[in-house]
């Protein structure tokens, strides 16, 4: 009998910790990877609500989450692709020109 | 059954399964050597005791005492984890698979199967797509060009002909209800006209066994498919830098997940312990197991007569394949049984 | 109590996991630390009973978005990431800022909840239900986002697809 409020919490962290990797990380990916995280935090979130009222359209909810993620993820990588083949990096401070 | 002796006989399960399991993989490499040398009018292994039954154990101890190289400019961490990896997801999904009916020993009446999940067709499947993670970390952890290039074709052959797995399987999952495997064989019990058996790949899945066949032969690398290790190609692919023990990682992961897939095609197309039962009761208890043993066999007899027989396809080739014919035939092949059922019922 | 127990140790390898995706440097440390707690958050929704999102998860989640993310971090081989000086006043303010913010979300959530808890599976959600659903309930949604993944297969492909580089030939024609 886990009080929901553990869920909730864990969730909360996992979602700091996905948004504090989105600020502090320079490398590309790993700012990607911070966004999974946070998807992932708030996944958790929505299945701990279902549980606790009862209601299968929260689970539901994080297969769309999850239909998302991956659309999102095909896009940006190839993007992370198609920048890196131009500008031989991946640090985000060193992309900050418009034109190369 | 209280939990405690839940829990025991779960770990003599376990146990007796992975016993099984390696020694299985240990003498599907016999039978594909003395397969594959009849094939090619020769004999295979017959030195060491007859028929050569006891290279396996010879094989074994080559592997332990050779000596385990790591190259220098590797990336440790991962390097040593790979084929662990491998060899733990190929061994996990035996966990999930039914070999028998119910068996009575001391009063309990245990299932022939570890844990019966009802999502246990789901699990299978997870454990597949995360059995890509050993060969291409193996790849890139190796730091050289033919293991990087080899891990790479490897994990995207792995990662396209995983869908068309998963496809032509949606076709039993409708016809049987559940993704639960015992569910599955359960319904293929029953004659039709009382001689041709009510499997699955007589009950209208011929073209579903087709697809899952061929993307097994992908899946685990075999010949036709099994380029991204080709000798002439790419020296040994991903596995070209590893040397004794964790050599022998890999190949055993590889024949684990060919007995999986076996196991896998046995319960949902071939009828799983589904057999003519007879004589006395102590007989009609072993006898299910018995069949279920003779058609995983039969379907390992078939990989390896295919690896005898058929040339590899080249890399473009093979992608082409893939995505062009078996996913849309294994998307027609849902559509189609699918339209069926619903008009039927 | 078994709740409770399996609940610590899978939130706990969660927690491990997503602050060494943080401090790793090298991304592909960072991508398997990611694994690891998509893998244990498959294992908190079975204890909330949600059985096909489990699967769904390490499937598609574990076992293709991050298959991904490995093949990019090995096909760009980018190396790890240089140690960049920090910024003083985000350390001094940032980090005790967050923590004090995170312990009275906390407490909040914890004073201010009702005394019901989640049980063992609380909502099964076995496929046939969430499948009923979604075919039902959720068409219109389901049916967009099979358009959506349709347009991120077209948009990943020309993205990524390397331009013709022509021939020495025929550079100077139009």
């Amino acid at each position: 009998m886990v009080p929901l409020p553990y869920y909730l919490i864990l969730s909360g962290i996992l979602f700091a910790c996905g948004v504090t990797g989105f600020l502090i990380k320079r490398n590309i990916i790993t700012i990607f990877m911070s966004i999974e995280l946070m998807l992932n935090g708030v996944n958790l979130s929505f299945v701990a609500f279902a549980a606790h009222w009862h209601a299968l359209s929260g689970q539901v909810f994080v297969f769309f989450v999850m239909v998302v993620a991956a659309a999102e993820a095909a896009v940006g990588l190839a993007i992370i692709i198609a920048v890196y083949r131009t500008r031989e990096t991946l640090n985000v401070d060193q992309v900050n020109l418009l034109k190369l | 059954m209280s939990v405690t002796t839940f829990v025991i006989v779960s770990v003599i399960k376990t146990v007796i399964a992975l016993f099984v399991l390696l020694t299985a993989v240990a003498y599907s490499v016999w039978l594909e050597r003395k397969v594959v040398g009849h094939m090619q009018n020769r004999w295979g292994p017959s030195y060491v005791g007859p028929f050569g039954l006891l290279q396996p154990l010879a094989d074994g101890a080559k592997f332990l005492l050779k000596e385990d190289l790591t190259p220098p400019h590797v990336y440790k961490p991962l390097y040593i984890a790979a084929p662990m990896l491998s060899v733990i997801f190929a061994l996990t999904s035996i966990a999930v698979i039914p070999i028998g009916n119910w068996v009575d020993i001391f009063g309990l009446h245990i299932p022939l199967q570890i844990t019966d999940l009802n999502i246990g067709l789901l699990i299978i499947l997870g454990v597949t797509s995360m059995g890509v993670y050993g060969v291409a970390l193996a790849g890139w952890s190796s730091n050289s060009k033919y293991s990087l290039l080899g891990g790479l074709r490897a994990s995207a052959q792995m990662v396209s002909y995983e869908i068309s797995l998963g496809l032509s399987l949606i076709g039993v999952l409708i016809t049987a209800g559940s993704f639960s495997l015992r569910t599955i064989v359960e319904s293929q019990q029953g004659r039709f006209w009382g001689i041709i058996p009510r499997w699955n790949i007589f009950h209208g899945q011929e073209v579903a066994f087709f697809i899952y066949l061929t993307s097994a032969y992908a899946e685990t690398n075999r010949i036709p498919f099994d380029l991204p290790e080709a000798e002439t190609e790419l020296v040994a692919g991903y596995h070209t830098e590893y040397s004794a023990m964790k050599f022998a990682m890999f190949f055993m992961a590889e024949y684990a997940n060919m007995i999986t897939v076996g196991c896998l095609a046995t319960l949902l197309f071939l009828g799983g312990w589904n057999g003519p039962l007879f004589g006395p009761p102590l007989l009609q208890a072993i006898l299910p197991v018995f069949w279920f043993v003779a058609k995983v066999f039969a379907f390992l007899f078939l990989y390896i007569w295919v690896r005898g027989t058929l040339p590899r396809f080249r890399y473009d080739q093979l992608m082409a394949f893939g995505w062009k014919f078996l996913f849309p035939l294994a998307i027609a092949n849902l559509v189609i049984t699918a339209l069926v059922v619903a008009l039927r019922s | 109590m078994l709740h409770l127990v399996l609940f610590s140790v899978f939130g706990a390898i969660c927690v491990a996991g997503a602050v060494n995706l943080l401090v790793q440097r090298h991304p592909i440390n960072s991508a398997l630390s990611l694994i690891a707690v998509m893998a244990s958050l498959a294992v908190e929704y079975l204890l909330l009973g949600a059985e096909f999102v489990a699967a769904v998860q390490v499937i598609i989640y574990a076992g293709a978005i991050m298959v991904l993310f490995v093949f990019v971090i090995m096909l760009l081989n980018a190396g790890e990431e240089e140690r960049v000086g920090g910024s003083r006043v985000a350390i001094v303010f940032g980090i005790p800022g967050m923590l004090v913010g995170s312990v009275l979300t906390a407490w909040v959530l914890l004073r201010y909840s009702g005394t019901s808890g989640v049980e063992l599976g609380a909502m099964p959600g076995p496929p046939k239900t969430i499948g009923w659903l979604l075919f039902h309930d959720f068409l219109l949604p389901f049916e967009v986002t099979s358009i959506l993944i349709l347009i991120a297969i077209m948009g990943a492909v020309v993205l990524a697809s390397r331009e013709e580089i022509p021939a020495p030939g025929e550079r100077g024609e139009v």
